[in-house]
């Protein structure tokens, strides 16, 4: 048994992923895009959070590349922005499935049957367990802590899609009707 | 506030004392100012304050939590209490939370004996931890540059990261994760290698960041340590020299707000070795008869080294590294014959600490480059004059263990030399009548002149091999031979000497200098830029 | 109104009128309901009068602090420096669900409710920080914000009146501790969420180091409808014997309640009413053993004292607990108390944000114990232990996250001790063996 704090967020690499040459997030639209953001801020620090949600969006995680490019079109160094990418846990710094699913774990879900909800979401995407990406790379299954809908138990996160009320049975059907 | 007056001072108690600091001074500086250290791990006078570890807290009357004192400013009136029931509580605490997953592997810790986590745990008296629970572990990581990472030690007080961002401007290191599983992190491929870097090691209260160069070499209270100066450069970083039996094994700065604040570069820190060289020149030596270069005793050496020089021009080849002291001597040589000086210096790249005002590793790669110009000689650029009825004074310069092209044509048309030095170059022994063997810096006392016209002591920090004299004192004895002048006992003697000889150091006493220096009297119009004149 | 379910009588819906209803979140159904007059007539007021009307309405902070809105904007002076307001939309705090729904349904009322703090500082430009798990109230709030610049409400000539008036949204990326305004700042800045040391109060020097003031969603959302319908009005609210806190408050239900949701109540309604009647009491079966009032940062109740408190500021005092941000957590007799409180700690170890000794390391610590004695392995003495750690943890740091772990901790300990007793091991010495503790870190090595 471990009695450390954060044994439900372990994030481990996929099996199949393999190292590709990476593609460079700014250029273009967004980079035309974060000029937009950039003008919203008096310092070019403050668009570091939106141009690391950028760098997600593109390549569904955060590589050391990408904290190359982001360091160097805001003027900061790599050590800085890894310092900022692994304070927020939103932010992947390993790739993850291509449904990365957060469920709801925190006091307010857990009385409700949360833990339940995990345990289904574990069997029906053949996860296994917390952290791990599914043979297929299909899935990640993480708890994760309060996601502000306590009224609405258990909420999950897949991806950016936010599902309230979901019931271990609902998780079943919700993991089949994915791609 | 006109510009005339000072700043506003402000009177407050801290443990029963009266302090009096300028207004805006944090309470962790007013107390030292009366002799109470409040016990403290992120804080340091460095660096801008964090406010992390929370160790400092004290009690300050009329505030209804304890404060943080490197983060509160001193206010008219305040009574502070360090030792109150509630402060010592709070450090106890923290101590007990710094250690729960602090390994218990002092006696293989290189900070140990040097510790603050141990120092303080000791002080504040918690020998017991109440942890039953399966400590964190980490791997050691390596850092690049001089520096390895035991984040198991480390206590995340973050002077670091903030040494390397706000001081040195380089931010290679992070705080990486958060809550405890937070540690210093850094990015791929960008490594410690910052000239600077090596300054995180003294900064760590811990063990958690360690010089690769000092690993397991020796345990902090083993070593023997002197004040004196770093001869890496021109800027005249105050250092501390540890030796272990009589071996230099480590150099770290020593604080002077007036030439390196806190801090030394790794040009200077990791340039040691030489000091230690077993092939020291030991003993006198006197060319004999049949040519060759023989062991004599020092009276008889100094004898024909006056023989030698008598007569004639004397011509001096100096290191940049030598002390005012053994210049000044070499000097009245010089003007007595009428003779010229000369010092070769090693060059290269400047490198400023951003975070601090004129502090940076200097082009000039010698200590007392300073004091050479300002005693007469000149930096030797092209052949140098010398006419076959010349001496030569060699005095420690072995630059490239070469002598400068010219000098050599002389000696073969007649010119002698005389070597005075720490080592014997072989294109040396093979001209020199008279070999004197001298201390290095580390093992005589004296001052230099760093590039601001500074003038500081180094002590001596070990012993000198063989039969070897400072510097001063040989000279000093060779001068007696050549112009009776009554020869010296002190170097504060010879000091004094060229204090009323030369205009430069006039009003200058060595007793006066301290630890910490003080500047030359016309530095300003020689257009030495000092820092600070006035600090003592 | 109760979202998602229908109104109860005995409710009083201002913020919450319009939840569940999907014509007030286009700008043209939210002028429909009268939305963006209040805006227009702060616009011709001067700012003091507007701070003046907010502080005789008695709206106090709603994101948990319960500071008076109108005194901390009084902090603000024309002094020509730039200022920002900041609308702090980071709800994190277990428990509580409100600005959640502000934000989905009535997007332009938080709009307009921070366009009207804005000139109420002289502040230029506002920034909505939104946790980064908010998809849906991202997209909404965003789509208002655009809404509000095509119609000339925001933007160079705000409402025609030549004066500048610019509202961002800047979205979080999953961390508790930016709801605390110096975290969300920085946050904000692009750093670290770590707090700041106060001083300098943000009033003095808060985002990008300027004079700042940061305001939750539920208190800027409630201001135009005081400029809108007065000071009396909204003072009007709230218990005859307690002027000091007034109005109505939203107050988030979840756990083990028959109706969980959003219920919009005065300030002072009866704590026993409220969960028993608006939200339908326990469970088919099943009886509320313990309530946590305001969030998960709050002293846990039992059922009989929570059933006896005033639902305000004072009133939760007085019951030994607080008020906090409004979200009402139900445990019911199912609930293994030990667990839950553990896995409270878990979630407080998780989001520390590293600075503080004793944060960093008191959290985890207290986790470790709690789980170790949730596993069947405890011993009597780690309730001292747990006790003295959190005395320890508590009033020392630079912001409450360290206390707020220990709260719960202790606040359990003694009303539910009974159920940590039952849970003790054998007495035996442990052997501590160091075992990698997982990270995403020691798994990429």
């Amino acid at each position: 048994m471990t009695y450390g704090p954060s044994a439900g967020q372990l994030v481990r690499p996929p099996a199949h992923h393999h190292d590709e040459p990476y593609v460079p997030v700014f250029t273009g639209e967004r980079r035309e895009k974060l000029d937009v953001i950039l003008s919203r801020y008096p310092t070019r620090m403050a668009a570091l959070l939106p141009a690391l949600w950028m760098v997600q969006d593109r390549h569904g995680w955060v590589s050391e590349h990408a904290v190359e490019e982001v360091a160097q079109v805001l003027d900061l160094s790599p050590a800085y922005v890894k310092g900022v990418l692994s304070f927020y846990t939103m932010y992947h710094q390993h790739p993850v499935g291509k449904h990365f699913i957060q469920v709801c774990t925190t006091t307010p879900c857990n009385v409700c049957g949360a833990e339940d909800v995990v345990k289904a979401f574990l069997d029906a995407t053949g996860c296994g367990e917390l952290g791990l990406t599914s043979d297929d790379g299909r899935f990640t299954v993480i708890e994760v802590e309060c996601l502000g809908a306590c009224g609405f138990a258990t909420p999950v996160m897949i991806n950016d899609e936010f599902i309230e009320s979901v019931t271990p049975e609902l998780a079943a059907r919700i993991v089949a009707e994915r791609d | 506030m006109s510009e005339t007056t000072g700043p506003k001072m402000v009177t407050l108690t801290i443990e029963g004392r009266t302090a009096v600091v300028p207004e805006g001074t944090s309470l962790i500086e007013a107390a030292k100012t009366v002799g109470v250290l409040i016990p403290h791990y992120c804080y340091h006078p460095g660096l801008p304050v964090a406010g992390v570890c929370r160790m400092c807290l004290v009690d300050v009357e009329k505030f209804p939590k304890l404060a943080p004192a490197c983060a509160t400013t001193v206010m008219e009136g305040q009574v502070v209490h360090v030792h109150s029931e509630k402060a010592r509580e709070a450090r106890t605490g923290v101590l007990e939370f710094l250690l729960i997953n602090h390994p218990l592997d002092c006696p293989v810790c290189d900070q140990s004996g040097e510790c603050e986590l141990q120092d303080y745990t000791f002080q504040e008296g918690r020998a017991e931890s109440r942890y039953e629970e399966p400590k964190r572990f980490n791997p050691v990581e390596d850092f690049g540059g001089d520096v390895l990472y035991v984040p198991n030690r480390c206590i995340l007080c973050t002077r670091c990261v903030r040494f390397m961002g706000d001081v040195a401007h380089d931010p290679v290191l992070n705080v990486s994760e958060r809550g405890d599983r937070a540690f210093i992190g850094k990015a791929d491929g960008h490594d410690l290698t910052n000239v600077w870097a090596g300054n995180v090691v003294d900064l760590c209260p811990v063990g958690a960041l360690l010089s690769k160069d000092f690993l397991n070499k020796a345990r902090a209270w083993e070593l023997d340590r002197s004040a004196s100066i770093c001869t890496g450069c021109s800027q005249g970083c105050n250092i501390t020299v540890e030796t272990r039996d009589n071996t230099v094994v480590r150099l770290k700065p020593r604080p002077n707000e007036a030439v390196n604040q806190y801090f030394m570069c790794e040009h200077g820190r990791l340039d040691y070795r030489w000091i230690n060289r077993r092939d020291r020149l030991d003993q006198p030596q006197v060319r004999r008869a049949d040519g060759a270069l023989r062991v004599a005793d020092w009276e008889e050496a100094l004898d024909a080294a006056a023989d030698t020089l008598r007569g004639r021009r004397v011509h001096v080849l100096a290191s940049a590294n030598a002390s005012n002291e053994a210049l000044f001597l070499a000097e009245r040589l010089m003007a007595a014959s009428g003779g010229r000086g000369w010092f070769r210096i090693a060059r290269g790249a400047e490198a400023p600490l951003p975070g601090v005002p004129d502090l940076s590793l200097r082009a000039e790669r010698a200590a007392n480059a300073t004091g050479a110009r300002l005693l007469g000689f000149e930096e030797l650029t092209g052949t140098p004059a010398i006419a076959p009825a010349d001496a030569v004074l060699v005095l420690d310069d072995t630059l490239d263990g070469e002598l400068p092209a010219g000098l050599v044509e002389a000696l073969v048309r007649g010119a002698t030399l005389v070597h005075a030095g720490t080592t014997l170059p072989a294109a040396i022994a093979g001209r020199a009548s008279v070999v004197l063997p001298l201390t290095n810096h580390t093992e005589e006392e004296g001052t230099f002149t760093n590039l601001r016209g500074r003038v500081q002591r180094f002590l001596q920090s070990r012993t000198a091999p063989g039969l070897a004299r400072p510097s001063w004192f040989v000279l000093g004895d060779l001068a007696e031979r050549l112009d009776a002048s009554a020869g010296f006992a002190l170097p504060a003697e010879v000091f004094g000497a060229m204090a009323s000889a030369h205009a430069a150091f006039s009003g200058l006493a060595y007793e006066r200098l301290g630890l910490r220096g003080l500047p030359v009297l016309d530095a300003e119009a020689r257009g030495l830029t000092v820092t600070d004149a006035v600090s003592a | 109104m109760g979202y998602p379910h229908a109104s109860h009588g005995r409710e009083t819906p201002v913020l919450s009128k319009y939840f569940g209803d999907p014509d007030a979140r286009t700008l043209a159904g939210w002028r429909a309901r009268g939305g963006y007059e209040a805006l227009e007539k702060a616009l011709g007021m001067d700012p003091a009068e507007i701070q003046g009307i907010v502080k005789d309405s008695g709206l106090r902070g709603r994101g948990g602090a319960g500071f008076p809105t109108g005194i901390k904007w009084s902090f603000m002076k024309p002094d020509g420096k730039t200022h920002y307001l900041c609308c702090n939309a980071d709800e994190s705090e277990p428990g509580t669900f409100k600005d959640r729904e502000i934000m989905r349904w009535t997007p332009h009322g938080l709009v307009e409710g921070v366009a009207l703090g804005a000139h109420a500082i002289y502040a230029e430009t506002a920034y909505i920080y939104i946790r980064g798990e908010f998809t849906e109230p991202i997209a909404r709030v965003t789509a208002a914000v655009e809404e509000a610049y095509a119609a000339g409400i925001l933007g160079a000539n705000a409402m025609g009146t030549g004066r500048r008036l610019d509202v961002h949204v800047h979205r979080g990326a999953g961390a508790y501790i930016c709801g605390e305004e110096t975290a969300l700042m920085n946050s904000l800045e692009g750093r670290r969420g770590n707090p700041r040391i106060k001083p300098p109060f943000p009033a003095v020097a808060g985002l990008f180091g300027k004079p700042t003031t940061i305001n939750n969603v539920e208190t800027l959302t409630t201001v135009p409808y005081i400029i809108k319908h007065g000071a009396e009005w909204y003072n009007g609210f709230g218990r005859e014997d307690n002027p000091r806190s007034r109005g109505t408050k939203l107050f988030s239900v979840c756990g083990n309640i028959a109706r969980p949701g959003n219920y919009e109540v005065t300030m002072g309604f009866p704590f026993g009413e409220f969960l028993n009647e608006l939200c339908g009491g326990a469970l088919p079966g099943r009886e509320i053993k313990a309530v946590i009032p305001g969030g998960s940062s709050v002293p846990i109740l039992t059922r009989e004292e929570a059933e006896g408190a005033l639902m305000d500021y004072e009133g939760m005092v007085a019951a030994g607990t607080m008020l906090g941000s409004g979200g009402v957590i139900v445990f019911d007799d199912r609930q293994d108390m030990v667990k839950q409180i553990a896995r409270l700690a878990r979630f407080y170890a998780h989001e520390s944000c590293a600075q503080c000794s004793q944060c960093r390391e008191g959290t985890a610590w207290t986790t470790r114990i709690l789980e170790r004695i949730a596993a069947g392995e405890g011993h009597a003495r780690d309730f001292d232990t747990l006790l003295s750690i959190g005395e320890n943890m508590s009033g020392k740091t630079i912001c409450v996250l360290s206390d707020s772990c220990a709260t719960p901790v202790a606040s359990g300990l003694k009303k539910f001790r009974h159920e940590f007793e039952a849970k003790l091991g054998p007495d035996r010495s442990r052997a501590v063996v160091p075992v990698m503790l997982t990270s995403n870190r020691t798994a990429a090595a």
